[in-house]
């Protein structure tokens, strides 16, 4: 078949063709970011934290009326308190491991610090998130260790909140032991924090550990440290794994155990949190912003569909008798299918080719208003190929209709 | 006339009732898309402060300087503790205060009953004055009381409900961290949202029911009650404890200050540059002042306190409203050339094209109509279920008024018109003498 008799009918029908057109290039520049929004927001989403997920929660407590340990026998005090309640968690019948700890992956809040390879190094080499918690950190974690060694009892301090002193010992990750140590000697070495002076010991290095903080895919998400200090504060943070399918109640037993090895303390709602629960509640606007986008792409490409259904059907109608004529010259029902078909094709063709502009268009301008990251070319083709075959489905029921018109119908009037 | 185009269009709808539907359904999820992703945006872009928020500004100074490379930037995001303290002890503004988040417990009294954690604010007495804060009970504190350290506390109504079984406690005594205050004000509800005098601990938005409790600033310091915000610091505290934090130069402290007209808010620039300067001269500052003063609308701009998942949705749903009215104007057009023959029967009778104009434009506004209600229904379905896709800090602010409501049917029915123009002015070309000779 030819082309020309179906410029030729576009010619006539310029308004429905650049409409259709239109709608088609506005569809597919929208639906294309929005999927590469989505697809951006489902990777950060399913991105490991480096632990052990399951089974695994945290518990955070307050003391009331505690000391405020900016003295020494404050310090005392707060620490014997702490290790009551880690004696007391530990105790617990389906309790399987327990670290005091200062934050954990996803909890956003946490605290980050600069490292340096030199003493006194005022600007530091790469910023890190800071872990604290005791021998039972890693195990309790799940973290998996690459080399090195985990810490032991020995190794563990207790010291203030506030107490910012460099510690002696550390845990590092590997995108950090391989950003200093290229060449993966960095057990053993020495590092500086803060822009301190005095030395911190790599003792071990982790494969992951994410950071508490949103750090999106910036390097500080994955560079993080740990340090076997027990931190001693007016409130502490517990991070407890509970034996395999004990979860609900092991978090159960917590609160009532707590209570009763000391009562002068706030425990709420919120206290007792599964590691699902601050996962869910950390990506739940990375949920509900992929949730959003595809709930419009549907009704996008739904309305586009119905668009290309109505006005085929009023062309189709429009051309009853013409397609009589046609069929009564011997034209097949198939070239009538075939037709309306290539019609649409060219139609979303067309749109396909200004979608594709737009469509970088507004990327590139997300990109400038809104931090967007530069869209890989598959989402494009994704994209044209999908309002391709969508044009393609909208118009085989008009077109059908269209080729069982009766050639009689080149005889009627309209 | 105007029935009569009611009835033509009632008329020719339900002639093809599909078409008809189509369309309202376009309009109907375009409309109500717009919608919701705006109550979103409305809720959490609004003005917290309306009646004064160009008259609140929080000032900015450059206490860390330049960047290692030399860079002059932005002054970092809240005050540490000797410039507040120095604005504070200068009170050049009308009203100002320096202000922090504290997370004291407070104790209530009676055998068996749990300690309540609360969240609340250091501030001065001058706090609740400039930014309007309704009291049920009482009031807030005088210049005299933070002078004098004075143990008063205001609190919120929902802790004054935990505490005192609701009521007007002004003057009865609450233990806060152990310590004895005498109650001196009960808030009315007040949360505005976004929290602008405290967007670095807060982010913006916070849910719940607002501070709990508020103690003044210099009672706060006094008995340690410390800053459960966020600190950061260029360089570690050299000290231990939050006296450490008072001495260093971390940034934790949140400050605003009124000023009521351009010339005070020049004198106050003034003012900030010559503390500046007066710094740079005492060697604390090694640089030249670099100091903002922001309105609230500017600073929270600044701060990008609105979510930009939030205006990129909107964007996207204005999108697809835009395709949803491409679709109608497709669709109307080919509805209203199909009826070519009519039309050219009714400009043969004597129609005028203002009336073809008038009879399908009443059409297209009838279309605008029902998508207008089934928008309406469906924002609603939106509003009420965006707290399944967004954050409840972020969903709560998103609410169904009678402003949203019409402006919903308003824009289904001003863009349906809109997209029946061009279809509209199609059918009026129509020429009468061709359509009855072709038929």
């Amino acid at each position: 078949m030819t082309m020309h008799p179906i410029l030729a009918a576009l010619r006539k029908h310029k308004a429905g063709v650049v409409l259709i057109a239109l709608q088609i290039a506005l569809t597919l520049a929208i639906v294309c970011n929005a999927i590469f929004i989505i697809q951006k927001r489902v990777d950060m989403v399913h991105r490991p934290t480096g632990i052990n997920e399951d089974n695994l929660f945290l518990v955070t407590q307050q003391w009331v009326g505690a000391p405020d340990g900016d003295d020494p026998a404050g310090l005392e005090k707060l620490d014997s308190m702490q290790q009551t309640d880690l004696a007391t968690l530990r105790g617990l019948p389906d309790v399987a491991s327990v670290s005091p700890i200062r934050s954990l992956p996803l909890l956003r809040s946490g605290s980050v610090g600069g490292i340096g390879v030199k003493p006194l190094q005022q600007k530091s080499t790469v910023d890190a998130n800071f872990f604290f918690g005791d021998e039972h950190m890693l195990s309790t974690l799940g973290l998996k260790l690459v080399a090195g060694r985990d810490f032991t009892v020995a190794d563990v301090q207790h010291r203030g909140f506030r107490d910012e002193s460099n510690p002696v010992l550390t845990i590092i990750t590997k995108p950090i032991a391989d950003k200093l140590f290229p060449h993966g000697d960095a057990i053993g070495k020495v590092i500086y924090f803060d822009s301190g002076s005095s030395p911190t010991t790599i003792v071990g290095v982790v494969e992951r550990l994410q950071s508490p903080v949103d750090a999106g895919d910036s390097g500080l998400a994955w560079n993080s440290v740990m340090f076997p200090i027990r931190q001693d504060a007016n409130f502490a943070r517990y991070v407890l794994r509970a034996k395999p399918g004990r979860l609900t109640d092991a978090m159960k037993a917590v609160t009532p155990a707590l209570y009763a090895a000391n009562p002068m303390r706030v425990l709420d709602d919120h206290s007792v949190r599964s590691f699902a629960e601050i996962r869910a509640r950390a990506y739940r606007a990375d949920v509900g912003m992929a949730i959003l986008m595809s709930v419009i792409c549907l009704i996008l490409l739904a309305v586009t569909a119905a668009g290309i259904v109505g006005l085929t059907s009023f062309w189709v109608g429009q051309r009853r008798r013409q397609i009589g004529v046609r069929r009564a010259l011997g034209a097949r029902k198939v070239d009538i299918l075939h037709y309306f078909q290539l019609e649409n094709l060219l139609i979303a063709g067309i749109g396909a080719v200004i979608g594709i502009l737009l469509a970088v268009a507004l990327n590139l301008w997300l990109i400038t208003r809104f931090e967007m990251d530069r869209m890989p070319v598959i989402y494009v083709v994704i994209g044209v190929l999908a309002v391709l075959a969508l044009g393609q489905a909208a118009v085989f029921v008009p077109a059908r209709r269209a080729s069982n018109v009766p050639p009689l119908a080149a005889t009627r009037a309209v | 006339m105007f029935g009569y185009y009611l009835e033509l269009a009632l008329r020719s709808l339900k002639r093809s009732p599909g078409l008809t539907m189509l369309m309202v359904l376009a309009i109907g999820f375009g409309v109500a898309a717009s919608m919701t992703t705006y109550a979103v945006f409305r809720g959490v872009s609004g003005d917290p402060i309306p009646w004064k928020s160009s008259k609140l500004f929080v000032p900015r100074i450059d206490m860390w300087g330049p960047s290692d490379s030399g860079h002059v930037g932005e002054p970092p995001d809240a005050l540490d503790y000797t410039d507040a303290m120095a604005l504070m002890r200068d009170h050049r503004a009308r009203l100002q205060s320096a202000i922090y988040l504290i997370a004291p417990s407070v104790i209530p009294t009676g055998a068996g009953r749990s300690p309540i954690p609360v969240d609340g604010y250091a501030v001065y007495g001058e706090f609740f004055l400039m930014l309007d804060v309704p009291f049920l009970y009482g009031s807030g504190w005088s210049a005299d009381d933070d002078a004098h350290q004075a143990a008063v506390a205001v609190i919120g109504d929902k802790l004054n409900q935990q505490v005192f079984g609701g009521g007007n406690s002004v003057g009865k005594t609450i233990d806060i961290e152990g310590k004895d205050y005498r109650v001196i004000g009960v808030l009315a509800d007040w949360n505005p949202q976004p929290i602008f005098y405290d967007v670095l601990d807060t982010g913006g938005y916070g849910g719940g029911d607002g501070p709990g409790v508020f103690v003044p600033f210099q009672r706060a310091l006094a008995v340690n009650m410390t800053n459960s915000g966020v600190n950061l610091c260029r360089a570690e505290p050299t000290e231990a404890g939050f006296v450490g934090l008072q001495h260093s130069n971390c940034i934790w402290i949140a400050y605003m200050a009124e000023l009521d007209d351009a010339g005070a808010v020049q004198s106050y620039r003034q003012y900030l540059d010559d503390y500046a300067r007066e710094q740079q001269t005492a060697g604390r500052f090694t640089w030249s002042p670099n100091n903002r003063l922001f309105d609230v609308p500017a600073y929270l701009k600044q701060e990008h306190v609105v979510p930009s998942d939030t205006k990129v949705s909107l964007l996207v749903a204005l999108g697809l409203l835009i395709v949803c009215l491409v679709n109608t104007v497709g669709l109307l057009l080919a509805k209203f050339l199909r009826r070519s023959g009519e039309i050219g029967v009714r400009r043969a009778l004597g129609a005028s094209r203002g009336a073809i104009y008038a009879q399908f434009l009443t059409e297209a506004g009838m279309i605008g109509a029902g998508g207008g209600v089934l928008g309406l229904v469906l924002t609603g379905v939106g509003v009420l279920g965006v707290g399944v896709v967004l954050p409840a800090r972020l969903a709560h602010l998103a609410r169904i008024d009678p402003s949203l409501l019409m402006l919903t049917v308003l824009v289904a029915v001003v863009a349906t018109l809109l997209a029946g123009l061009y279809p509209t002015f199609r059918a009026s070309r129509v020429q009468p003498a061709w359509q009855l000779k072709t038929n």
